[in-house]
């Protein structure tokens, strides 16, 4: 039996508001494959449970008529990877979504609850970083937007206030019209593992220079992390093997990886260095294609 | 925290009183649908794996509420008046059962990768990935790879 004292199910994101408001102290609990987890034994942070499970609103992917893409955050992992929306138009959020743990648990595991956790390992982090995301709360006050990167506020902490409910990530045209990009973890083994070091990376060529490059690390710090003096230094340059050697050479400047028992310090270093190449590589090369073939 | 839940377990309708706290492998085993295996209760896995509705979860890691009104297959409702589903008979078949705790749950997710892919042609490195949220310590797995092939052969276009 789970270890818990009160147990709300919220019918609509709404109600999951009123229920949350009423007990700061309360959790929303989406797919469980988390926070379940953390409830075997006593645990003083999880004492009540907001149940938003089967909050219908929250379970769509949409586009707006301007493009922009609203990734429900009851979405499960699976549901991503089945929606044409998010296939045709941004599909590295499914190359880091099928990545993250095994079959059963991408059955359950939503979108919000791997952002919400505020994991530095989220799979789905580092993809939403490159697509610009932003997130949108719903609470007592009203709606507010905010950058993905600027939601997440430390390691398990991001900037959900009491009462709120995460109820979308949006991802602009602007932001993946026109943009390809690539996700590779780097683990262990081939499922059901924590990144050792995840590396995403987007780019926008236009005449064979640089017109715009992110890229978003997850493990390279205590949240996922943007390489922004990096990506400044690109702009405007030729994507050839010196913007990939500048790349590689300046990345480690932004990030902040660490020694933990899966892996040391130097060895994160090695592998952000090689990632960024390989996966900067990648996105080039699937920019250049996509336009060739428009 | 008392509720009730009305769902199909392996075509029969049942309605269970349950406390909100428990989980679905729980309240499967309470009421002696024994084949759901608890083992690392962090869904790492697999070995309580069961079909909701056709899809495979980890009944550990699902709250028992979640499941009213759907309808759940578990390993001994697979097999029909003492004849073992084909999933079932190419394990046995393969040599894919040794100890046999990954097996109830492994034998849901085959089952639901034969009947999701019934008549394509699927990879080995398919069958591995749609696999992968379940641990054996015995098999290797290669045995288990070669049952899941037995059942998609006679289904492949063309044959």
């Amino acid at each position: 039996m789970f270890d818990f004292n009160s147990y709300h199910k919220a019918k609509s994101v709404d109600e999951a508001i009123a229920l949350l408001s009423q007990n700061p102290e309360a959790i929303p609990l989406a797919g469980g494959t988390d926070v379940l987890v953390r409830l075997h034994g006593h645990n003083k942070n999880y004492r009540h449970l907001v149940d938003i499970h089967d909050v219908a609103e929250l379970k769509k992917v949409t586009m707006e008529s301007d493009g922009t893409i609203v990734i429900g955050s009851g979405m499960t992992f699976t549901g991503l990877a089945h929606s044409p929306v998010v296939c045709e138009n941004i599909p590295v959020l499914n190359e880091g979504g099928s990545s993250i743990g095994g079959p059963q648990v991408r059955n359950v595991a939503t979108v919000g609850g791997n952002i919400c956790n505020g994991a530095p390992s989220g799979d789905s982090a580092s993809p939403l970083l490159v697509l610009n995301a932003t997130v949108e709360l719903k609470g007592p006050d009203g709606i507010r937007r905010l950058p993905l990167y600027d939601f997440y506020q430390g390691p398990g902490q991001v900037d959900r206030k009491a009462g709120e409910i995460m109820t979308c990530l949006r991802v602009a045209a602007d932001d993946y019209r026109g943009w390809s990009a690539h996700y590779y973890k780097y683990a262990m083994r081939g499922a059901m593992d924590i990144a050792t070091i995840g590396c995403g990376a987007a780019c926008k060529v236009v005449d064979g220079k640089i017109a715009g490059l992110r890229l978003g690390f997850v493990v390279a710090g205590p949240t996922p992390l943007r390489c922004w003096r990096t990506e400044e230094k690109t702009i405007g340059m030729q994507a050839d093997e010196e913007l990939i050697d500048i790349v590689k050479n300046s990345v480690l400047g932004d990030l902040r990886p660490r020694d933990s028992w899966r892996a040391a310090k130097d060895f994160r270093e090695q592998i952000i260095k090689t990632l960024a190449e390989r996966v900067l590589r990648e996105a080039i090369k699937r920019n250049i294609r996509n336009t060739e073939m428009e | 925290m008392i509720r009730t839940i009305s769902c199909t377990v392996n075509s029969k309708p049942v309605s269970w009183q349950i406390d909100v706290r428990m989980s679905l492998s729980e309240v499967l085993r309470t009421n002696g649908f024994t084949s759901v295996k608890e083992g690392c209760g962090v869904g790492e896995c697999g070995a309580c794996a069961v079909l909701l509705d056709g899809i495979a979860v980890d009944s550990c890691l699902y709250l028992a509420i979640w499941a009213d009104g759907c309808n759940i297959r578990t390993s001994e409702g697979e097999s029909k008046g003492g004849t073992l589903s084909e999933v079932q008979q190419a394990y046995l078949d393969n040599g894919s059962v040794q100890c046999g705790f990954c097996t109830p749950g492994l034998v849901m997710s085959s089952t639901e990768f034969v009947e999701k892919h019934r008549g394509e042609k699927v990879t080995r490195d398919q069958i591995r990935k749609e696999h992968a949220g379940h641990i054996c310590r015995c098999t290797g797995y290669e045995s288990i790879i070669r049952a899941v092939e037995q059942c998609m052969k006679p289904y492949e276009k063309g044959k």
